[in-house]
Parts: C-alpha cells; structure tokens; sequence
C-alpha cells in the first residue's frame, strides 16, 4: 500500500504491460475470461466476416494489463475503484505502456486514498486505454 | 444476465493472472498469500469479467457440439449473415466494449461464491466518422458474495457500430 508521507500529487508510476502482443496471449485470455468472441482469435472470421484487418485484442485485456501495472503500485486489495474507456483497439504486435499519475488525496469513508489518472499508449504513443482509479493508502 | 453460483477459485485466478500478465504471488501461492494482509489468495481487479465463464447462456462461448457457432470452421463464419448488419461488419459480431468501471466494495477471494445480476443503464447514440453510427448501451452488474454482501459493482458500455472501425 502506498504510504502518505511518501506520495504527492503529481507522482507518476510507469510500466511496459506486453512487448510485441502475441495472438497466443489474446487467447489465453479469451480461455481465462470465457470470452471467445472469434473477433479476438479467428483471424479467418475477424477478417474475412468481420471486416478487420486482423484479430485484435479483447479491451478486457487492456484493462486487465493496465490493472496490472495498478495493483502493482498501489498494492494488493487497495483499489476501491477501477474504471476505464478503449479508446483505440490493441492489435497484434502491439507494445504497450501504461503510467498512472496521482491526481488527488483525500478522505473516503474514514479511509485516506488517492485518485490516479490511467493511460495506456502503444508503440505508436496512441492511448488506447484512459480512466481513472482510486486505492486506499496508508495515513 | 443473471448468474446463480460463480465460484471464485484458486486455479482460474492463477489462470487469469496470468493472462493479464500478472506474475504477483497473491494471485498464486497460497502459503505467501496467507501471510500478506489479504490472508490469502484474492482476485484481480478485473477477475469478475470471467464470470461468463458462470453464466450457462453466455452467448460469446461455442455450446458443446459448436452448432450456431459464428466463428470459422468449414466456412469463415458458421452462421448465417443476419442481413442487417450492413457494413463490411456483417452484424453479430459488431457488439465493442466501450467503457467499464469496477467499484470494490469488499474483497474477493479464493472460495468465495459469487453470485451476479445484471440490469439494463443507461443507451444514447453518437456520429462516429471511424465507424458510423454508435449505439451505446450501459449494463450494471452487482456481484454479491456468499453472505449475500455487495462485493462488486461492474458498470459495462457497449457500443454497435454500423461498420468496422477504421483504425
């Protein structure tokens, strides 16, 4: 858990999530999540009926990447809140990095806590996560 | 969507960790796990997505025997086009996640049992020139654990889109 004292706002955390994305690792978690949607692992559907240049990854997985680079900084169980927009798709071959800055510290519900700004950008600086988030730290 | 009896256990979390590329040790070694301030093994954040895997209709999942199945087997797709999905997009599979927004109330662990219930939000439109016109609709999932306590708020925007998004 992050610790009052040593946090200001402003203070930025910064990790690379995936390098080169695998069509593997979309699958995985499509098998890990239960969602099979073909447009995430059939290339054959995702371009031939779908329309797309290729599969591409489940926003879930972005989400799930970046709340990685999360829970790593603000520590395990600390998230009160978590919330994100997919603002660009992740395709792969995609390398993606992922910052979240502090935004606020306050009380909430007799906790202190602190409100993060999230982005996550491929290799090409597009965002293709932005949201918000809020973990309890310690006074 | 309404989920009975989603059990959260210790095996599917290690899967899901790691599968959002989550190598911490709370997602997978009890006997660490067991000495943090968790005292055990919990969920990732975003773990309460894989409750499909609970849900006996979820429509993303081929049923047994794979008929009506859309992806490619034979043929690049197993089902018929629907015929108004217009577009290159051909419909069914035009459904994109937009947005989600998780509110932890209490944590979730391994050997709790879930239970889920969705209702419908909020649906408004929008002009998009990547992809046509935008049909966004809000689900709202609570997540209740076995004490029938509030666990997890889930709050889903999905969008149809008239057309494949240009990238």
């Amino acid at each position: 858990m992050l610790k009052e004292n040593e946090i200001n706002i402003g203070d930025t955390h910064t990790a690379k999530l995936v390098e080169d994305l695998k069509r593997t690792t979309i699958v995985q978690y499509a098998g890990a999540s239960g969602d099979y949607n073909p447009i995430h692992t059939d290339e054959i559907f995702a371009t031939q009926v779908a329309g797309y240049p290729s599969v591409f990854a489940h926003g879930m997985l972005s989400m799930g990447l970046t709340g990685t680079m999360l829970t790593n900084y603000v520590g395990d169980g600390a998230l009160t809140k978590y919330g994100v927009r997919f603002t660009s798709q992740v395709w792969p071959g995609d390398t993606l990095t992922s910052t979240a800055t502090i935004t606020g510290i306050r009380d909430q519900d007799g906790d202190r806590v602190v409100d993060l700004e999230v982005i996550t950008t491929n290799q090409n600086e597009v965002p293709v996560v932005t949201g918000n988030a809020t973990a309890r730290i310690e006074a | 969507m309404a989920i009975d009896k989603f059990l959260v256990e210790a095996s599917h979390i290690m899967m899901f960790a790691r599968s959002v590329g989550d190598e911490n040790p709370i997602y997978h070694d009890e006997q660490y796990a067991n000495e943090t301030d968790q005292e055990g093994i919990i969920a990732p954040p975003t773990f309460a997505q894989s409750s499909a895997q609970f849900d006996p209709d979820y429509f993303l999942r081929p049923k047994i025997g794979g008929e009506g199945w859309f992806g490619s087997g034979k043929e690049a797709t197993g089902s018929k086009p629907s015929g108004d999905g217009g577009g290159s997009g051909g419909g069914i599979a035009m459904g994109l996640h937009a947005e989600q927004h998780f509110e932890y109330h209490l944590p979730v662990k391994a050997g709790d049992t879930l239970s889920a219930s969705t209702k419908p939000g909020k649906s408004w439109e929008k002009e998009s020139k990547r992809a046509g016109k935008l049909k966004f609709s809000e689900s709202v999932t609570e997540y209740r654990n076995q004490n029938g306590d509030l666990v997890i708020t889930a709050t889903g925007v999905g969008v149809q889109t008239e057309r494949a998004v240009d990238s």
